[in-house]
């Protein structure tokens, strides 16, 4: 047993303060569960998202000393508990209460995303054929838990406000995936450029610092995007080829 | 009164966003219904992100010997005969197109070398059966449901809590609930109602289920006059994490063992050799050397056994801890980092197949699975009652309503396959929404009564009344909460006796009484001890289901063990255990018989014999 202080953000859109609690914890726990103790025995009014407590959902995404992780991958045994832990919610969010954000905009982001669009099937029985290295970097995206780390991170939502403008590393990732499909046809590199404001990320990398996925999303996502909006709009040879070669 | 709430009008209304919810939402939408579906959390957070291992679908793209008969064999072996025969016919069948279906999607599943879906061995399947993603099969199949089914045109209602479904007469009217967020009430007037709420997991202590796992569909849906089957056939998932205490529970895919994993006791001995059941014998190796080969793809070697069915593996495991012959800290050993006497870079291999065991084990225990054994023990994971369902239709026998998914009883009979739920939730899921769409097309707007609106309005703001009464003294919902699941972990678990199941239906009776006085505070904004004191009433009614059935199942079959009735009885084998609500409100339960197979399918197991 050994005593512990969570300092937890407490409040609303309005406005809130940090609240002391101190609590006992045994091995092996990670944030989340003390998170949990402090609800069950001290504040059983403490918002907080969780679903699957083991990284799967991505659901109870926080500020751990600052530093945006999720609460059921943080384990106790990795933080200084002889000072306080501070727990805040994303801050690049609005709070709806203590823990939980308005992640809304996330979800209205992805609805403007051209969806999937497969070529024709490749077999008579209506089935496709890919090879695994051909798939193997989409997979690596369709990782992600949209847990929403890597937009708290990115210092164009969080500090310039850009959500109007830029979607964001999660939704770099999501058009990465459908782009780079084997069996995709849309196009989605207009929107990227415009209305998606790719050229707004300066690759700082932050995104790729806290996905707790592991997926190297500025250099495997983003930086191959950006190319792809270069050659499209930005290459004068590329663009001259385009104005003249031959109808088909 | 009631006019006061803000109300949603839909044709069809779908309570639950998993795999189940979302496919049925999608194939309404797509019969050109107005569509609403309503998650208890964010949309794409349900526990199907939790399936790990994969699909089942006999597409027999790794073992052209496998086809529908084969799987309906499996399933019907499986769930030990007390299954619908014609949901297990079904499911067989249309598996494929329906997996085929999620790559048209968008879905990126694994793929052998010709380019087609890879397909990985599971227990109790035959042959290398289930499509999947590594070990992320789960969240596969939920995203591409989620991100195709945000473009069909359906509203979604989330981090909204059902509180009652609403009847017009006889049939289905909608459904009354709150939004987390604000905790404002709305009515959900509907013409059609599809449940697909998934487990009730947190009846037990010990659980692969998240919160959410709370049987609420179940209980809605009986308390609305739906009846429930086969309430005692929960499934406790042989391999959940044991420590650390935090991620007690926590499941470990089957897919270990699928991809070479055995189990050991705590004197390296492969115990499961040492219990073989008879209708297994034929299927299963007795040679560790062959058991090897078959998780290797050698199609003329018989499986481990290992991988065997859920039910008899987590008993062997108790047996073992039982006789003293457990791990550190009251489990067994799962060992897969073994195979580095077998094959080259091991580690590799293990982290590409096994890549989200590998960081849990990291992360949560600081274990490194390609170097160690895993300590494992079994954990409630499933049920295969639920609610009664029309094997075609998915219909209940209230009219208007329908469920699909692990709320929905009938596919799995006395134990579930592993792989057989995400291919349950696409086959019946959208099964569920074709005929709730169609249900909506041919019937007139229902009526919402206000009376009912009201009561339930009262009934679910009573605990803020009681907390306004009481100041800090009465019980909070979180403590009859561990209480419940202590006592159904200890009373109503893997190993059941009668004196027990009895002992745990009084317990019952103070739980309900306690449950009537819990209290909690504050605000209605985004409250958990609010939703969990609501949640309560679920758990106390499934919890209920399932003790009541399990006394009286006086036999051992599938995921039901009686210690005092240890063998199978084939007089059982003729009946399913159906429960209704009294006119009195009181518990009915009643042995249905199962209706005589059709010949054809009879023929078709006499031959996978």
């Amino acid at each position: 047993m050994k005593t512990v202080v969570f300092r937890i953000w407490r409040g609303d859109a309005t406005g809130g303060k940090f609240v002391d609690y101190t609590t006992e914890i045994t091995e092996g726990l990670v944030v989340l569960d003390v998170v949990h103790k402090i609800q069950a025995d001290q504040a059983n009014d403490l918002a907080c998202r969780w679903n699957c407590k083991a990284g799967k959902c991505g659901s109870c995404s926080a500020e751990v000393n600052g530093i945006p992780k999720l609460m059921c991958m943080t384990r106790m045994d990795t933080l200084n508990t002889d000072k306080p832990i501070t727990i805040e919610p994303m801050r690049a969010f609005p709070s709806i209460r203590d823990l939980a954000t308005d992640v809304s905009w996330n979800f209205r982001v992805k609805t403007k995303i051209k969806k999937f669009k497969p070529r024709k099937p490749d077999a008579e029985d209506g089935t496709w054929r890919m090879q695994q290295e051909d798939v193997d970097r989409v997979q690596e995206f369709r990782k992600c838990i949209e847990c929403f780390l890597c937009q708290d991170v990115c210092h164009v939502l969080r500090d310039h406000h850009k959500h109007d403008e830029f979607i964001g590393p999660r939704f770099l990732v999501y058009t990465a995936a459908l782009e780079m499909h084997p069996l995709d046809t849309e196009d989605r590199l207009p929107e990227l450029k415009q209305s998606q404001g790719i050229g707004f990320c300066n690759i700082t990398k932050c995104c790729t610092k806290v996905c707790p996925e592991h997926i190297t999303i500025t250099d495997n996502a983003i930086i191959p995007l950006k190319e792809r909006v270069v050659d499209e709009f930005y290459d004068p040879f590329g663009w001259l080829w385009k104005k003249i070669r031959p109808k088909s | 009164m009631a006019t006061n709430y803000e109300t949603h009008e839909y044709d069809v209304l779908v309570i639950g966003a998993g795999g189940a919810g979302l496919r049925a939402a999608i194939e309404a939408s797509a019969a050109g219904v107005k569509v609403g579906l309503i998650c208890k959390s964010l949309l794409g957070k349900a526990h199907t992100v939790m399936a790990e291992g994969g699909m089942a679908a006999a597409m027999g793209n790794v073992d052209d010997r496998d086809n529908w008969k084969v799987h309906f064999a499996d399933t019907m072996r499986g769930g030990q005969y007390v299954n619908n025969w014609r949901m297990a016919e079904l499911h067989a069948k249309e598996a494929p197109a329906r997996v085929h279906e999620l790559e048209a999607w968008g879905a990126v599943f694994d793929r052998t070398k010709d380019g087609k879906i890879l397909q990985r061995n599971f227990g109790g399947h035959k042959y290398p059966r289930l499509a999947h993603v590594g070990d992320r099969t789960g969240l596969e199949m939920i995203r591409t449901l989620q991100d195709h089914g945000i473009h069909q045109g359906i509203t979604v209602h989330m981090e909204y809590t059902v509180v009652a479904l609403l009847k017009d007469g006889d049939r289905v009217a909608g459904a009354f609930g709150y939004d987390r967020e604000r905790g404002r009430f709305r009515i959900f007037k509907a013409k059609a109602v599809v449940v697909c709420t998934g487990g009730l997991g947190r009846a037990y202590k010990i659980t692969t289920n998240s919160w959410e796992g709370t049987g609420d569909g179940v209980s809605l849906a009986y308390h609305a006059g739906a009846e429930l089957l086969d309430m005692e056939f929960i499934q406790f998932h042989p391999t959940g994490m044991v420590w650390p205490p935090s991620v007690q529970g926590l499941l470990i895919t089957e897919a270990v063992r699928g991809e070479g994993g055995v189990l050991r006791n705590k004197d390296g001995k492969r115990f499961m050799f040492d219990d073989i059941p008879d209708n297994y014998k034929s299927q299963t190796s007795t040679d560790p050397e062959e058991g090897w080969r078959y998780t290797q793809g050698d199609k003329n070697a018989k499986r481990p056994p290992e991988l065997l069915t859920r039910d008899h593996v987590a008993r062997c495991i108790m047996r073992e801890v039982k006789a003293g012959r457990g791990s550190p800290h009251g489990g067994v050993f799962l060992d897969i980092c073994w195979i580095k006497e077998k094959i080259p870079n091991a580690a590799e291999h293990i982290k590409k197949k096994l890549p989200s065991m590998y960081h849990q084990f990291m992360q949560l225990a600081n274990l490194d699975i390609t170097k160690e054994p895993m300590e494992i023990g079994p954990t409630t994971h499933y049920a295969m009652g639920g609610i009664r369902v029309e094997g075609e239709t998915q219909a209940t026998n209230i009219p208007g309503l329908f469920a699909a998914g692990e709320c929905a009883a009938g596919l799995h009979g006395a134990n579930r396959l592993g792989g057989n739920s995400l291919s349950d939730l696409i086959v019946f899921g959208k099964r569920a929404g074709e005929f709730a769409a169609k249900f909506a097309k041919e019937n007139s707007a229902s009526q919402i009564n206000d009376a009912q609106v009201e009561a339930a309005a009262r009934e679910a703001l009573a605990p803020f009344e009681r907390g306004a009464k009481t100041g800090a003294t009465a019980d909070g919902p979180y403590q009859v909460q561990h209480e419940l699941q202590e006592m159904m972990q200890k009373l109503v678990g893997i190993v059941r006796r009668e004196d027990e199941m009895k002992q745990a239906l009084d317990g019952l009776g103070k739980l309900y009484e306690r449950e009537k006085q819990v209290a909690v505070y504050g605000h209605r904004e985004y409250n958990p001890g609010w939703h969990t004191a609501i949640d309560l009433k679920h758990l106390l009614t499934i919890s209920e289901a399932i003790t009541r059935a399990a006394l009286d199942r006086k036999e051992s079959r599938g995921g039901h063990f009686r210690e005092d009735f240890p063998d199978k009885d084939p007089a059982a084998a003729k009946y399913n255990s159906v429960i209704s609500k009294g006119a009195d409100g009181l518990m009915q339960l009643r042995r249905e018989p199962i209706p005589p197979m059709r010949e054809d399918l009879k023929q078709v197991i006499e031959e996978m014999k």
